[in-house]
C-alpha cells in the first residue's frame, strides 16, 4: 500500500508539473496581451513602464522562472484588471464553486442511484423505459439551455425562484455559504439542478446496467433463497456491487462538474470562480486564468488520488492484482 | 474472380442483418430517421427558408421582436417569430442547424482520422511508443472536455476553423484509445501473424489489414461524439469563444435570446435549443442503439 501511494504521489507530481508548463506556454506564447492590457490612448512611454511593470519584456523562459518561483510560493502574479494577488481573486471565489457542485453531486446520486435501481429491477417495465429513455435525454440535454429553461420556468413565468445571483450568505468558518439561509437555498435549488441533471443521468446508466448485471449473480440467488426480504437485496447486496463503479465515476466527474460550472455560472451569474475565468477571459486577464488552471488541475490531480484511494479501499481485487504487481 | 460475388453477398446479409437487428427498436428506426430529415433541411437551407438571415437587405428591422405566427408588414408569417434584428427565427434555425451540424461532423471525421492513426500506431508497435502515446491520451482525458476546448479558443479567438480545431485536440483521444483497445486483441490473430510472414509492408499490414478489423467499435464512439460535438460547440458558442456573430450556430442564437428571455420574449432562445435538442437526442438514441447491436455481451 505504501509503494502504491509513494508512486501516485510522484505521478500526481510529474502530472502537475507538466500541466504548468503547458499551461504558461499556451497561456504566455500565444494571443497579444499588451495590446489589451495597456490603454491605447497611453503614449509610448506610458506603454513601456507598463510592459515592464508586467514583466511582458523578458524572455519566454524568464517570465516562466518568474512564474514557477512565485508559483512555489503561492503567488500567482497580480490580476491585470483587478490588481489584486491572482490567486486571492481565485481562493475567494471557490467557496461558491465548490459549494455548487458538492450540492449537485448530491443531487445527481440521490437521484440517480433509486431511479438506476427502479430501472434495472424490472427491465421491461413501462416505468423502466421511461427512466433509461428519460436518462438519454438527460445527457443530451445541453447544460446551459436546460439553465435558460429553468430560469425561463420557474422565475420568468411562475415567478417562484429567482433567476440569478447567490441570494443571502452566512458566514461560517471566515467563508460565505448560501446553503445556510433560506434565500441562499433558493438561489442554489436551480444552479445545482441544472448542474446536477446531466450526472444523475449518468448515474442512472451505470445503476441501470450495474443492477442488471447484479440481479444475475450467484450471490443475489443465494440471498433470495435464504428468503431475505427483496428491499434488503437490493439495498444492501446489490447496492453494493453498483456502488464500485458509481464512486469511480462520481470522483471524476467531480472534476468534471468543477469545470461545467463555468457555463452554469454563467447563465446564473453564480459569482463562483468559472464565472471569473470567463470574464478574464473576455478581458485577456492572464494571470487569473493561469492560476484558475494550476488551481483547477491541482484540484483533479488531488481528486483522482483520493478515487483512486478509496477505490483501493472498496474493491479488494484491485488490491490483490496491486500486490502482485 | 469468382468469389467476388460470393463475398459481396455474404457482406449484404450481414449488413441486413444488422438493420433488422437495428430495426427492432422502433424508436431507433424513427431517430434515424429523424437525423437523415434534419440533415436533409440543414442541407437544403438556402432553397427552403423564407429569408436569407445572413442577408441584410431581407431583413427589416420593424419586424423585430414578433411573437410566433405573427405577420411581417409586407405580409408573409413568421412561423417562430423573429430576433432583434427582424431575422427570421425558423430561417435562422436552419442556417444554424446547417453550421452545427457542419461543425459536428467535420470535427468528427478529424479526430477520427487522427485519433485511429495515433491509436493503431501504438497497438502495432507496442512498447515505449504504446506506453508514451497512451500517457499522452490518458493525460488528455483526465480533463474535461469543455474545459480544454474553453482555453484553446481563448487563446486562438473566434472562428469556425477555429472551433473545429479546439473539438478536434479533445476528441482525438477517445478514438485514439477505442482502437487502441480493439487493435490488441486483433494484433494476435493468426491473419496478421500471416500478412507479416508474407513480408507486406509494414503499412499495408497496419491500414488494410488491422485497420478494417479493429475498426467496428469506432463508429459507436463516433455517432455518440458527432452529438457531443455538436452540444460542445452549441456551448463554447453560447460563452462567446466559438464562432463569429455572423454566423450564428444554434448556441449563439440562444446566447442571444438569453437577454430577452428575463422580458418574457422566449421564442428567441426557446426554438433553437429545441432544434440543439432534437438533433442530439436523435443521433444519441441511433448511437445507442448501435451499441446494442453491436454488444456481443448482450446478443441473444
Amino acid at each position: 500500500m505504501l509503494a502504491f501511494l509513494l508512486r501516485r504521489i510522484g505521478q500526481s507530481a510529474f502530472v502537475m508539473a507538466a500541466m504548468a508548463l503547458i499551461v504558461f506556454v499556451g497561456v504566455y506564447a500565444l494571443g497579444n496581451p499588451i495590446d489589451i492590457l495597456i490603454n491605447p490612448e497611453a503614449d509610448q512611454i506610458e506603454r513601456e513602464q507598463a510592459i515592464a511593470r508586467l514583466g511582458l519584456d523578458r524572455p519566454l523562459w524568464e517570465q516562466f522562472w518568474i512564474f514557477v518561483k512565485s508559483a512555489a510560493s503561492g503567488d500567482l502574479g497580480r490580476s491585470f484588471v483587478h490588481g489584486v494577488p491572482a490567486i486571492d481573486l481565485i481562493v475567494s471565489r471557490m467557496p461558491a464553486t465548490l459549494e455548487l457542485a458538492f450540492v449537485a453531486l448530491v443531487l445527481s446520486i440521490g437521484l440517480g442511484i433509486p431511479l438506476g435501481l427502479a430501472a434495472g429491477v424490472k427491465p421491461d417495465s413501462f416505468v423502466s423505459r421511461t427512466i433509461v429513455t428519460g436518462s438519454i435525454f438527460g445527457f443530451s440535454l445541453p447544460n446551459f439551455w436546460l439553465g435558460l429553461m429553468l430560469i425561463l420556468l420557474f422565475a420568468v413565468e411562475w415567478k417562484i425562484l429567482p433567476a440569478g445571483g447567490r441570494g443571502e450568505t452566512r458566514t461560517l468558518f471566515g467563508i460565505e455559504w448560501s446553503i445556510l439561509t433560506l434565500d441562499g437555498l433558493q438561489h442554489l435549488i436551480l444552479p445545482a439542478l441544472t448542474l446536477a441533471i446531466y450526472k444523475a443521468s449518468l448515474v442512472v446508466r451505470l445503476a441501470y446496467a450495474g443492477t442488471r448485471e447484479a440481479l444475475l449473480q450467484d450471490y443475489v440467488k443465494f440471498a433470495r433463497a435464504k428468503g431475505l426480504r427483496p428491499s434488503r437485496i437490493l439495498g444492501v447486496h446489490v447496492l453494493k456491487a453498483i456502488l464500485i463503479p458509481v464512486v469511480t465515476v462520481i470522483g471524476l466527474e467531480l472534476g468534471s462538474m468543477i469545470a461545467f460550472a463555468v457555463v452554469t455560472e454563467t447563465v446564473f451569474a453564480w459569482p463562483g470562480m468559472g464565472k471569473l475565468l470567463i470574464e478574464s477571459i473576455y478581458r485577456l486577464d492572464r494571470p487569473v486564468i493561469v492560476a484558475y488552471l494550476i488551481v483547477v488541475v491541482a484540484l483533479f490531480v488531488a481528486i483522482n488520488f483520493l478515487v483512486d484511494v478509496i477505490y483501493t479501499l472498496l474493491d479488494p481485487r484491485v488490491r490483490l492484482s496491486e500486490r502482485e504487481a | 474472380m469468382s468469389i467476388l460475388p460470393l463475398e459481396t453477398q455474404a457482406r449484404e446479409t450481414a449488413l441486413g442483418r444488422g438493420w433488422r437487428a437495428f430495426a427492432e427498436s422502433r424508436m431507433a428506426v424513427l431517430a434515424l430517421g429523424l437525423v437523415t430529415l434534419l440533415i436533409g433541411v440543414a442541407l437544403a437551407a438556402p432553397w427552403i427558408t423564407p429569408q436569407d438571415p445572413y442577408d441584410l437587405t431581407q431583413l427589416s428591422i420593424l419586424d423585430n421582436m414578433l411573437a410566433p405566427f405573427s405577420q411581417s408588414l409586407d405580409g408573409r408569417s413568421f412561423w417562430l417569430g423573429t430576433d432583434d434584428q427582424g431575422r427570421d427565427m425558423l430561417s435562422a434555425i436552419l442556417y444554424g442547424l446547417r453550421l452545427s451540424l457542419f461543425v459536428g461532423v467535420a470535427a468528427t471525421a478529424i479526430a477520427l482520422l487522427a485519433g485511429t492513426t495515433v491509436g493503431i500506431v501504438a497497438a502495432y508497435f507496442g512498447g515505449r511508443i504504446d506506453a508514451a502515446l497512451m500517457r499522452l491520451v490518458d493525460l488528455q482525458l483526465s480533463f474535461p472536455a469543455i474545459l480544454v476546448a474553453l482555453i484553446l479558443l481563448a487563446l486562438l479567438g473566434k472562428g469556425v476553423d477555429k472551433v473545429i480545431v479546439a473539438l478536434v485536440s479533445v476528441q482525438w483521444a477517445y478514438y485514439a484509445r477505442t482502437i487502441r483497445g480493439a487493435a490488441l486483441v486483433e494484433r494476435r490473430r493468426e491473419y496478421i501473424e500471416a500478412a507479416q510472414c508474407l513480408a507486406l509492408p509494414r503499412r499495408r499490414v497496419i491500414f488494410r489489414h488491422l485497420l478494417p478489423n479493429a475498426f467496428p467499435p469506432l463508429i459507436v464512439v463516433a455517432t455518440v461524439q458527432v452529438a457531443h460535438a455538436i452540444a460542445l460547440e452549441a456551448t463554447l458558442s453560447f460563452l462567446g469563444v466559438g464562432v463569429p456573430i455572423t454566423e450564428p450556430s444554434l448556441g449563439l442564437l440562444i446566447a442571444n435570446g438569453y437577454g430577452y428571455m428575463l422580458s418574457g420574449k422566449y421564442w428567441i432562445a426557446f426554438y433553437p435549443g429545441i432544434a440543439l435538442l432534437v438533433a442530439i437526442v436523435a443521433i444519441n438514441l441511433v448511437g445507442d442503439r448501435l451499441r446494442d447491436v453491436m454488444n456481443p455481451r448482450l446478443r441473444r
